[in-house]
């Protein structure tokens, strides 16, 4: 085992955490390899300086703390509680259903007798054409008809003239 | 954790027992300040809380607890790193306030010579300075490997990288630490 390949071991060496196969191999190296022997005591005596670090408790409020902003929490519903909405989304949903069945019968409830039926096909060329002139563009372009009487006037004032 | 799935308040109480000394340490090594470990903590137990509906356990429950733990130290860490360096501009340095660090437990009464608490409280300053001056990944790395002592498949989900990357950071991390703390290394060896 070369010092690069140890690397990656050498913490688990220290640590006791090693496969036995793993061990011995680091061993072997150990034996012939000074640099790796230092390093793997000062490794260990830096695990030893660890330990000195005290440890902190925590503050008697801590617990207190915790459970306020817990309570605080808003109460959290179910997944399923998503299907069930509010009484009044519930009346307004029912009334909007209410409305378009009611709006849906009365266009069927319009009769037209056979008289108004042959009527308005007898019609129908005048009304598409009719349909087709009401909205044609080019005639909202042209100037606006000019009175009878006004036309008089010109002409009188032309042959004066 | 499964129970506090379930509704049960009691079992909630019983992990905040459980976990909260280990957490407000994690915490406190790597924020170093006493409050904002302990306001990081709660924050921890909150998102427990909220998240518990949707808690599966297809990890440790300790390897979800110290992820989120870790996701908000580091976090932390940086937004106080760009403060320090805004207020650094304005402020002079001062090496005692410790960024606010609370004295820990005392034990002056354990030494009767000043002189040898004074070493020791000098020699834990030492050891706190090289933990600090760590990157903050190979901090939280050193910090779950040696003080929550989960093992490397843990730590690796926790930092979310694979095993080989954690046990580089962990060798970069003692390396550096050996290097700091060489004075002390070397009386340990002498010992």
């Amino acid at each position: 085992m070369s010092c690069s390949r140890m690397e990656k071991k050498i913490m688990g060496y220290v640590d006791g955490r090693l496969k036995e196969g793993e061990r011995l191999e680091m061993e072997k190296h150990l034996s012939t390899c000074a640099a790796c022997r230092v390093r793997v005591n000062e490794f260990r005596a830096v695990n030893v300086l660890l330990d000195e670090l005290p440890r902190i408790e925590p503050s008697e409020a801590f617990d207190l703390r915790v459970h306020a902003r817990v309570a605080a929490e808003p109460a959290k519903q179910s997944w399923w509680a998503w299907f069930a909405p509010s009484p009044r989304v519930a009346f307004a949903a029912s009334m909007l259903l209410l409305a378009t069945v009611w709006i849906g019968s009365r266009s069927a409830d319009v009769n037209l007798s056979a008289a108004d039926v042959d009527k308005i096909n007898q019609n129908m060329q005048l009304l598409e054409n009719y349909d087709v002139i009401s909205d044609f563009a080019p005639l909202t372009e042209l100037p606006p008809p000019v009175q009878a009487d006004e036309t008089d006037q010109q002409n009188q004032l032309n042959q004066q003239m | 954790m499964l129970d506090v799935k379930a509704g049960d308040e009691q079992s909630f109480t019983l992990l905040l027992h459980r976990y909260r000394s280990p957490l407000i340490n994690f915490l406190y090594r790597m924020v170093r300040n006493r409050e904002q470990a302990e306001d990081l903590a709660q924050e921890v137990f909150l998102r427990v809380y909220r998240a518990r509906a949707e808690y599966v356990p297809s990890a440790k429950f300790t390897t979800w607890l110290f992820r989120i733990a870790t996701n908000l130290a580091l976090n932390s860490v940086r937004d106080n790193r760009y403060q320090r360096m805004e207020i650094s501009l304005d402020a002079p340095v001062t090496t005692d306030a410790e960024h606010g660090d609370e004295k820990t437990l005392d034990v002056a009464e354990k030494h009767p010579n000043i002189e040898q608490h004074l070493v020791e409280e000098t020699r834990k300053k030492t050891i706190r300075h090289a933990i600090e001056k760590l990157p903050e990944k190979q901090r939280a790395a050193v910090l779950l490997h040696k003080y929550q002592e989960l093992d490397y498949g843990e730590i690796s989900k926790i930092l979310q990288c694979s095993e080989s990357a954690l046990k580089s950071l962990l060798f970069r991390a003692y390396e550096t630490l050996r290097v700091e703390l060489a004075p002390l290394v070397a009386q340990h060896g002498k010992q």
